[in-house]
């Protein structure tokens, strides 16, 4: 017969849930998959599914049922769910304790130590930064961002490609139009597949490794343990962390893991500082290259954003209504990871980006090439110049910002195209670098953010982004120029 | 002043009536007595109640004694389940009893070493005592909240307090009951705890929550 139905070893609960509990039985008529009692207890624990299945089932019959559920709830004062579940423990307690013995002092593994060192804010600050600086900055920024962005920028398509395809688009189609579709200064391939291959796909790769690594040791939720009371300040909870960090790979993913946060609130505060003040991998890796030539330019951009990620989500969470989030997570043993999970993971991940970004980069590709022969793309450039001008840009950085639209990777591209041409002065690195981390998220971002948080709220968030990185530009860039720190 | 363990339990029964109940005046039927009972009329003598047409009414000064009564009782409930481990009908009965002796300071002792519940194992609120207000300490503590733990301290958690059944419910998902043993790994910047062969970590709110009989 059913298996479920058969005589198990019972639990027996406190009189007072007992005896309602027999009523239940006696006044369920229907016959469920569950047996009675089971149906019963779930009744007990307000479980809505059941409550709908059973008021569905029983009809008239349900109301007694549910008078005697609430009867019974109304004598305790904690819900009973507690009540049957801490009678479920007990029970469980004397089963094992028959048979389990346990060493009343755990001796403390090398990982147990280790974890604690992790924990501990006197040692566990320090290691943070050490991690942060060998696998961000080092592993992503360095070797990522420079070394292999050179090696496929400079060899593979400055050397192979990119004249091969001049080429062919010279030799086989006459049409001047045409052949910028593909080639030339804003050509799919010369532009669109090259940033794509070349800029993105080396930073993205290396970021994932990286973020897959601290997911399988089981670093994160001690990560999240040691910042709880600093995200508490800006309306997280430390488990904020995972998205945060994610934030760091890409803002549109991350945008969707905001769903493990548990209050609306909270939720909203997490898509906001993503939108503004987390550059993506991408962004990231390319604003490193460029600043690393300029280490103040560095250091100003850094702090100027850190500062804004506070000061904006301190803010937020004081404006903002609702529940103040809570923390609690489970610590899992720290664990060395799994080359194979480690490299199947940042595949997978890299798969869902490049899928993501690289329609939308031949999109965009096509879009300029249609601005450029309609001449729409130099009307929006022109327009924009004016404002790129009031935080000190040059001209030029309008192409870059009207990039940037298109997806923030592109943008930051753009920049790094723009530097390497040697006409931006330090002020103007670190506030073209500012301005564009700030500065609207790119499109696959915003649609995430419709989606999970609703139209309102995203045209909200971006609606206040876009003439706050403005100004914080125009600021810094008045500032720089003041003090003079910078040449 | 001692006033009869009777008298007593009309000013408990009064204090729920018109603070949990929101009725001020009360039967002298519901409360099964007679204008010429004993303990009715030691009430008026002292006057902590009023009377009129067989409806009873606390007074001012009534209010506070009903509300010592109440609290001596709630805190006898906490003593005996979490402590000597009392259970089911046998609460109530023995706290009955037990409230009486509570005087003189004893009320605060106990409360001291029982970390300063705010509610009886029904969950209905504690009304604080001085003790509560000054938060005041003591060397020998028996039930504690987690987030007063040192660091190494272990003990049984003795009960869960919050009303937000979507905390309880998570802490109950991670297996955090009333019954398990555990011990504090660290306070800062985090409360870290071990339960079985598991380690969780909470914030001040949620530590403040588990309170732990401790063991040494």
């Amino acid at each position: 017969m059913n298996l479920l139905k058969s005589e198990a070893r019972k639990v027996r609960y406190d009189e007072t849930i007992e005896s309602p509990l027999e009523k239940i039985e006696a006044l369920l008529k229907s016959d469920y998959l569950l047996s009675k009692r089971a149906i019963g207890l779930l009744l007990l624990q307000g479980d809505t599914e059941i409550q709908n299945l059973v008021k569905e089932r029983e009809g008239e019959n349900y109301k007694p049922i549910e008078e005697v559920a609430k009867e019974i709830q109304s004598r305790y004062r904690y819900p009973l769910n507690y009540v049957i579940t801490k009678s479920r423990y007990e029970e469980a307690d004397k089963i094992t304790a028959r048979v389990l013995t346990l060493p009343l002092e755990f001796k403390i593994s090398f990982s147990e130590r280790l974890s604690r060192i992790m924990m501990n804010p006197i040692t566990g600050i320090p290691i943070l930064f050490i991690i942060l600086y060998f696998g961000l900055y080092q592993f992503v920024g360095v070797f990522g961002a420079q070394v292999l962005v050179n090696f496929f920028e400079n060899v593979i398509f400055g050397e192979y490609i990119n004249p091969f395809i001049n080429n062919i688009v010279a030799k086989y189609i006459p049409y001047i139009l045409i052949q910028g579709l593909f080639a030339g200064d804003y050509g799919i391939i010369t532009l669109g597949v090259r940033y794509a291959v070349a800029l993105i796909l080396p930073i993205v790769s290396t970021f994932f490794i990286a973020f897959s690594i601290m997911e399988d040791t089981g670093y994160f939720p001690r990560l999240a343990m040691l910042i709880d009371r600093l995200f508490k300040s800006i309306g997280l909870s430390g488990r904020a962390v995972i998205p945060m960090v994610l934030g760091f790979g890409c803002d549109t993913m991350a945008t969707m893991v905001t769903r493990v946060l548990e209050t609306k609130r909270e939720k909203v505060i997490a898509t906001l500082l993503l939108a503004l003040a987390i550059p993506c991998s991408a962004q990231l890796g390319v604003i490193l290259a460029i600043l690393s030539s300029n280490p103040k330019a560095f250091w100003i951009w850094a702090v100027v954003v850190i500062l804004i990620f506070l000061a904006v989500g301190y803010l937020t969470s004081k404006i903002m209504p609702g529940e103040k989030p809570s923390f609690y997570m489970e610590i899992p043993p720290l664990r060395m990871p799994i080359l194979s999970n480690v490299l199947t993971k940042t595949y997978t991940r890299v798969e869902w980006y490049f899928m993501e970004v690289f329609p939308l980069f031949i999109l965009a590709s096509i879009l300029i090439w249609m601005g450029q022969i309609t001449g729409l793309f130099n009307l929006i450039v022109k327009s924009l110049e004016p404002l790129v001008n009031s935080i000190g840009l040059p001209d030029k950085a309008a192409l870059v910002f009207l990039f940037g639209f298109f997806r923030r990777d592109y943008g930051a591209a753009g920049l790094y195209d723009l530097q390497q041409t040697g006409i931006l002065s330090g002020v103007q690195l670190a506030v073209s670098a500012v301005t564009l981390t700030l500065f609207v998220p790119c499109i696959a971002q915003f649609s995430m953010m419709v989606k999970e948080r609703g139209i309102k709220t995203a045209i909200g968030i971006a609606l206040f982004i876009f003439p706050f990185a403005f100004l914080i530009g125009f600021m810094l860039n008045i500032i720089l120029t003041t003090i003079a720190v910078l040449t | 002043m001692k006033i009869s363990d009777k008298a007593e339990e009309i000013l408990e029964t009064l204090w729920i009536r018109t603070f949990e109940e929101n009725d001020v005046f009360t039967g002298l039927d519901f409360l099964k007595a007679t204008k010429e009972d004993a303990q009715i009329e030691e009430l008026l003598k002292l006057g902590f109640i009023t009377l009129s047409n067989n409806q009873v009414k606390l007074t001012e000064t009534g209010k506070k004694e009903a509300e010592n009564v109440l609290r001596r009782h709630r805190l006898a409930e906490r003593l005996l389940v979490d402590v000597l481990d009392v259970k089911g009908k046998l609460i109530h009965d023995a706290a009955c009893k037990f409230e009486h002796l509570l005087h003189r300071g004893i009320d605060e002792n106990i409360c001291i070493l029982l970390g300063h519940p705010k509610f009886c194992p029904h969950g209905n609120p504690i009304p604080p005592g001085k003790c509560c207000l000054d938060d005041k300490e003591s060397a020998i503590k028996v039930v504690s909240p987690l987030s007063d733990l040192n660091p190494g301290q272990r003990g049984k958690i003795a009960y869960i307090h919050t009303r937000d059944d979507k905390k309880l419910q998570k802490l109950m998902a991670l297996g955090v009951l009333p019954g398990m043993s555990i011990s504090l790994i660290q306070r800062f910047p985090s409360y870290v705890f071990q339960i079985g062969q598991t380690q969780i970590a909470v914030d001040k709110e949620i530590a403040d929550d588990i309170h732990v009989l401790l063991t040494r």
